[in-house]
C-alpha cells in the first residue's frame, strides 16, 4: 500500500525538506536543485508503482494506471515550471525559495486530485492547489519592479476560485444529502442505475459541481478570470496554471462523471454540450483580438478545453474506453504544447520584464531560430496540423465525435478551429517578419540556461513523436482506459 | 520502396539545404538541385524502365496498368489502433503527375536560381518539402495518409508565400492557408464518416482506399460525405465560388511559389476528384454532375472575363488558371472516356503552360519591379527572346492546335458534348474569351511603345533552358498525345471510366 503512495510521499517529503532547508540557508540554486531532484524521483517511481496497481488506498484515493498517467503528467509539468523559474527569478527577484515550496504543494494537490475517488479527497486536492496558486500568482508583488500586475490577478483568482469552490461544495452537500455517501463508486448505485430519471436535487447537485469544475477549467461562461490571471501572474505560474491545475481537474472530473454514470442523464449532457460549444466559439473569437501572447494563450486554452469537452460528452454515446482514451491523448498533447509554449515565453522573459506582446515576437525566427522553431511547432500543433501531437489529438476528437454522432458539436469544432488558425498563423507570421532595426539588449540573443533548453527540446520531440508515430502511446492509453 | 525514396530524398535534401546555408548563400540551391535531379532520374527510370527497378513483370508501366496491376510498392502498419497504414502506390495517372511534380520542381528551382537571394537555406527547405508533400498526395492510398500529406504540402507553401512573397504577402498567405485548411477539415470529417459507416457495416476499421471503395452509405449521408470531399478538392482546384484565395496567393507568391502552386498544387484537387470523390461515391457524384459541370462552366467563363479586367499580370495569369481548371472539372464530371482523358491532358498541359507563364511574369517583375501591365509596353524590342517565349506559351494556353492544351480542351469538349450539349456550348465560348485575354497581354506588354523606357536583360542561359524544356513538353503533348493517353487509360478504366471497345 505504501508503495502505491510513493509519489505522494516523495512529494510531501520534498516539500518538507525544501521548507527546512530554506529555514537554514537561503540559496536559490540549492533549493531549485532540491525541488528538481524530488520531482524527478517522484516521476521515476511510477515504474515501481505501476506493477502493483490498481489499488484502493483508504476510501479516499485510488492508485491505478489512470491516476498514475495524470500524476506523471502533472509532475512533468512541475519539473518544467521549476526549470523555467530559476532563470526567471535569479538576479531579478529576491527571496525565491518559497516559490518552490508553493509549487510543490500545488503539485501535490494535483496528484491527489488525479488519484481521488471520493469527494473529500477531491476537495482537499483542489484546495491545496488553489491556495498555493493564490500565493504563487501574487509572488512577485513585492518586487522592485514587477513585470505585471500580480496582485490584481491574485485577488481576482482568489475571489473567483473561492466562489467556485463554495458552489462545488454546496453541490457535494446536496448529493450527500440524497445518497448518503461521498465515494464515487457508490454514486451510481445510489442514483438507481440507468433507467430512472435523476432526482431534481441530485441534478442540481451535479450541475453545481459542473459549474465549479467549469470555473477551474475556465469554460465559457465561467472564463472571465482567465485572461487577466494569465497575464498578471509571473510566467512560470501561468505555465503552472495552464497545465497542472487543468490536468488535475480534468482527471478527477472525468472519473466522477463516469463513476456516477452522469452521461445517462440527458440534462447533464445538454449542459456540457452548451459549455463546450460556447467555449469553442468564444474562446477562439476572443483570442483573435488579443495583442498579448499570454492572453492569447489564455483564450486558446479556453477553446482547447472546449474541444476536450467534446470527447467527454461523447462518452454518452460511444464506449467509455474510447472517450477516456481520446481525452487522455488530447490532454497529454495539450500539456506538452502548453509547456513548450510557455517555456519559449519564459526564455525571453524575467521577473523584471516579460516579453509577451505579439510585437516582441517580430522576427524571432531570424533572431533566434531555435526558440522560434519550438514556438512554430507548438502553434502548428495547437492548430492541429499533421506531424504534430495536436493533429492526432484533433483526429481523436473527430473520430470520437463521429462515432458519437455529435454533428452539432463537430460543426462548431470546425468553425472554432478555423478561427483558431487565424491567430496562430498571425503569431507565426510575426515571427517570420523582418526584425526591428533598433533592437537593444535583445533577450533572444542571450544564452539560454540548459534546463530550459532540455525542457523545450523534450517537449518538441514529444510533440513530433506523438504526431508521427503515436502507436506506442496509444497502447498505453488503451490499457489505462480499461482500468477505469 | 522507390516511392518512399522519392520523398525521403526530398525531405532529406530540404534539411540538407537548410543546413548548407551556413557555408554560404549559394550552397543550398546546389543541394536542392542535386536532390531534385536524383528524383528526376528515379522518375524517368520508373517511366522508361520499370523492370530495372524490379517494379513488376510487365515491360512498361502502361502495360502493367492494363493488367489492372498497381505498382503497390509499400504497405506497412502505421497506427493500427485506427486501421491506418502506409500504403503508397502508383499507376499510370499517379506516375505522370509525380513526373510533372518533379519536373516542375526543377523549373521552380530554375526560376528561383537567380531570384532568391535571402535566407536561401530555408527557402529551398520549403520548396523541397512542398514537393515531397505533393508526391505523397499523388501516391498515398490510405485516406488518412492522403489527408496527412494534403496538409503537409500546405505549411511549407505558406512559408514560401509569407516570407518571400510580395507587398501583400501576409494577407495572401493567410487566405491561402485558411481556405485550404478549413476545406481540409471538412474532408477529414467526410473521411471519418466514410470510415465510420464502413466500420459499422463490416466491423473492419480501416482507412485503406481499396477496402473503402464500394462502401454503401445511407443515401442521405452519402451526399453529405461526398460533398465534404468535393468542397476540399474544388477549393484546391479551384472552382468558382471557392477560387477566392487563388489570385492573391499566386500574385503574391515568389515566382517559384507560383510555379509550384499553378503547376502542381492545383492538380492535387483534380487528382482528388478523379481518385477519390467519383470512385468512392459513383452514384452521388453522377447525380451531382450537372451542378459540378455548371460550376466548371461558370469558372471557365466568369474567371476568363475577370482575367481580362486585370492590370496585374500575375493576377491575370492566376485567373486564367481558374478558367483552365474549369475545363478539368467539366471533363471529370462528364465521366466518359474522352472527357476524362481530356481532363488529364489539360492537367498536364496546363501544368507546363501555367508554370511557364508564371516564370515569365516573375522574370518580368524581377527585371522591372512591377507587375502592372499599364506601365509596360514595347518589350519585344528590348527582350526579344523573352517576348518570343511569352508569345509561344500564351498561344499554347489559348489552345493552339499542335500544343498540349488544345488536345486537352478539345477532348473535354468532345466528351462533355455527349453528356450535356448546352453546358458544352457555353464552355466552348471559354476558348474564345481565352483568346481575348491572352492576346491583350501580348499587346500591352510586348507591342506598342515602351512608355517608361525600361531596359532589361534578355533571357539568361538557365531561363532559356527551362523554357526550352517546357516547350518540348508541350509540343510532344500536342503532337503525340498517345503517350500520355496510353498511360492514363488503364488507371482511368480501373477508376470506373467506361472506354469503348
Amino acid at each position: 500500500m505504501l508503495i502505491d503512495l510513493l509519489q505522494i510521499i516523495l512529494l510531501t517529503v520534498t516539500t518538507v525538506a525544501v521548507m527546512v532547508v530554506t529555514g537554514f540557508r537561503r540559496d536559490h540554486g540549492l533549493i531549485n536543485a532540491l525541488t528538481q531532484t524530488g520531482l524527478c524521483a517522484a516521476l521515476l517511481v511510477f515504474a515501481v508503482i505501476r506493477p502493483v496497481t490498481p489499488l484502493q488506498v483508504t476510501p479516499l484515493l485510488i492508485i491505478d494506471e489512470y491516476s498514475l498517467f495524470f500524476s506523471c503528467l502533472i509532475i512533468i509539468g512541475a519539473i518544467a515550471v521549476t526549470a523555467m523559474a530559476y532563470p526567471y527569478f535569479e538576479k531579478h527577484h529576491q527571496h525565491n525559495e518559497e516559490f518552490y515550496l508553493l509549487v510543490l504543494c500545488g503539485t501535490l494537490g494535483g496528484v491527489v486530485m488525479a488519484a481521488s475517488n471520493h469527494f473529500v479527497s477531491f476537495f482537499i486536492g483542489m484546495e491545496m492547489m488553489g491556495i498555493s496558486l493564490y500565493a504563487l500568482i501574487a509572488y512577485t508583488v513585492h518586487a522592485q519592479k514587477p513585470a505585471k500586475f500580480p496582485l490584481e490577478a491574485a485577488v481576482k483568482y482568489l475571489i473567483m476560485s473561492g466562489l467556485a469552490s463554495a458552489v462545488m461544495l454546496f453541490g457535494m452537500a446536496l448529493i450527500y444529502a440524497m445518497v448518503g455517501t461521498f465515494e464515487f463508486p457508490l454514486l451510481a448505485a445510489a442514483t438507481g442505475g440507468l433507467d430512472t430519471s435523476l432526482h431534481p436535487i441530485m441534478l442540481v447537485g451535479y450541475l453545481m459541481i459542473i459549474v465549479g469544475v467549469a470555473f477551474k477549467l475556465s469554460l465559457v461562461p465561467f472564463h472571465m478570470w482567465t485572461p487577466d490571471v494569465y497575464e498578471g501572474a509571473p510566467l512560470p505560474v501561468t505555465a503552472f496554471l495552464a497545465t497542472i491545475s487543468k490536468a488535475g481537474m480534468v482527471a478527477v472530473a472525468m472519473r466522477l462523471l463516469l463513476a456516477a454514470q452522469a452521461f445517462s442523464f440527458g440534462q447533464i449532457t445538454v449542459v456540457l454540450s452548451l459549455l463546450a460549444a460556447a467555449s469553442m466559439i468564444f474562446g477562439n473569437l476572443l483570442a483573435v483580438m488579443q495583442s498579448n501572447v499570454k492572453r492569447l494563450f489564455a483564450y486558446s486554452s479556453i477553446a482547447h478545453l472546449g474541444y476536450l469537452l467534446v470527447v467527454v460528452i461523447a462518452a454518452a454515446a460511444v464506449p467509455e474506453l474510447l472517450s477516456v482514451e481520446s481525452m487522455s491523448f488530447y490532454i497529454a498533447a495539450y500539456f506538452f504544447m502548453s509547456i513548450a509554449g510557455f517555456a519559449v515565453l519564459s526564455a525571453l522573459s524575467n521577473a523584471g520584464k516579460e516579453m509577451d506582446s505579439i510585437t516582441d515576437f517580430q522576427g524571432l525566427f531570424w533572431r533566434n531560430p531555435w526558440l522560434a522553431t519550438v514556438m512554430i511547432v507548438v502553434l502548428l500543433s495547437l492548430a492541429g496540423i499533421p506531424l504534430t501531437a495536436g493533429f492526432i489529438g484533433k483526429f481523436y476528437i473527430f473520430t470520437t465525435g463521429v462515432e458519437g454522432q455529435l454533428w452539432f458539436l463537430l460543426t462548431v469544432l470546425i468553425i472554432g478551429s478555423s478561427i483558431g488558425l487565424y491567430y496562430y498563423l498571425r503569431l507565426i507570421y510575426t515571427m517570420l517578419q523582418e526584425p526591428h532595426n533598433n533592437l537593444v539588449n535583445d533577450p533572444a540573443a542571450l544564452k539560454l540556461p540548459i534546463g530550459l533548453n532540455v525542457v523545450m527540446a523534450a517537449m518538441t520531440v514529444a510533440i513530433i513523436y506523438l504526431g508521427v508515430y503515436p502507436t506506442a502511446f496509444i497502447k498505453t492509453l488503451q490499457s489505462l482506459a480499461s482500468t477505469l | 520502396m522507390i516511392l518512399v525514396w522519392l520523398m525521403v530524398i526530398l525531405f532529406a535534401g530540404g534539411i540538407g539545404a537548410a543546413l548548407a546555408e551556413s557555408r554560404g548563400a549559394e550552397h543550398p540551391r546546389a543541394v536542392a538541385l542535386t536532390a531534385i535531379l536524383i528524383d528526376l532520374f528515379l522518375v524517368i527510370l520508373m517511366l522508361v524502365a520499370p523492370d530495372s527497378l524490379g517494379l513488376g513483370t510487365a515491360s512498361t508501366v502502361a502495360q502493367l496498368g492494363q493488367h489492372g496491376d498497381w505498382l503497390v510498392l509499400l504497405k506497412a502498419e502505421w497506427i493500427p489502433r485506427f486501421g491506418v497504414s502506409f500504403i503508397f502506390g502508383v499507376d499510370g495517372l499517379s506516375l505522370m503527375l509525380v513526373a510533372l511534380t518533379v519536373f516542375l520542381g526543377l523549373m521552380a528551382l530554375g526560376s528561383a536560381w537567380g531570384e532568391v537571394k535571402e535566407r536561401t537555406g530555408f527557402f529551398y527547405f520549403n520548396l523541397l518539402w512542398t514537393l515531397a508533400g505533393v508526391i505523397g498526395v499523388f501516391t498515398a492510398l490510405d485516406l488518412f495518409l492522403f489527408f496527412f500529406f494534403w496538409e503537409v504540402m500546405l505549411i511549407p507553401m505558406y512559408f514560401i508565400i509569407a516570407i518571400w512573397g510580395h507587398e501583400n504577402k501576409h494577407y495572401a498567405a493567410m487566405k491561402f492557408f485558411i481556405f485550404t485548411q478549413v476545406s481540409g477539415l471538412l474532408m477529414l470529417l467526410a473521411i471519418l464518416m466514410l470510415v465510420y459507416f464502413h466500420y459499422s457495416t463490416t466491423n473492419v476499421l480501416t482507412f485503406n482506399y481499396f477496402q473503402l471503395l464500394g462502401t454503401k452509405l445511407p443515401a442521405n449521408v452519402a451526399t453529405w460525405v461526398m460533398l465534404g470531399f468535393f468542397v476540399a478538392f474544388a477549393t484546391k482546384l479551384p472552382a468558382v465560388p471557392f477560387h477566392n484565395w487563388l489570385p492573391d496567393a499566386h500574385s503574391q507568391a515568389p515566382t517559384a511559389g507560383s510555379v509550384i502552386l499553378a503547376g502542381v498544387l492545383l492538380k492535387t484537387g483534380a487528382y482528388g476528384l478523379l481518385r477519390f470523390t467519383v470512385p468512392l461515391f459513383p452514384d452521388e457524384s453522377m447525380a451531382f454532375a450537372p451542378v459540378a459541370m455548371t460550376m466548371g462552366v461558370v469558372s471557365i467563363l466568369y474567371t476568363a472575363m475577370v482575367a481580362f479586367a486585370q492590370s496585374d499580370i500575375k493576377r491575370l495569369i492566376a485567373y486564367t488558371s481558374v478558367s483552365h481548371m474549369g475545363f478539368v472539372l467539366v471533363g471529370i464530371y462528364a465521366w466518359n472516356a474522352q472527357a476524362v482523358q481530356g481532363a488529364v491532358m489539360t492537367m498536364l498541359a496546363h501544368g507546363f503552360s501555367a508554370a511557364a507563364l508564371f516564370m515569365l511574369a516573375g522574370g518580368l517583375q524581377h527585371r522591372i519591379h512591377t507587375r502592372d501591365m499599364d506601365k509596360m509596353g514595347g518589350f519585344w524590342g528590348v527582350a526579344p527572346k523573352l517576348a518570343f517565349m511569352a508569345l509561344f506559351f500564351t498561344i499554347a494556353a489559348v489552345g493552339m492546335p499542335g500544343l498540349g492544351n488544345f488536345i486537352g480542351e478539345f477532348l473535354v469538349l468532345l466528351g462533355s458534348f455527349k453528356v450535356n450539349i448546352l453546358l458544352t456550348g457555353f464552355a466552348t465560348m471559354g476558348v474564345v474569351v481565352a483568346a481575348v485575354y491572352s492576346l491583350i497581354v501580348i499587346q500591352k506588354v510586348f507591342h506598342g511603345k515602351n512608355k517608361n523606357n525600361y531596359t532589361m536583360a534578355d533571357l539568361s542561359a538557365v531561363e532559356f533552358i527551362c523554357y526550352a524544356l517546357l516547350m518540348i513538353g508541350l509540343v510532344w503533348m500536342g503532337m503525340y498525345p498517345q503517350t500520355m493517353l496510353n498511360m492514363a487509360q488503364p488507371s482511368l478504366q480501373s477508376l470506373g471510366v467506361a472506354f469503348p471497345g
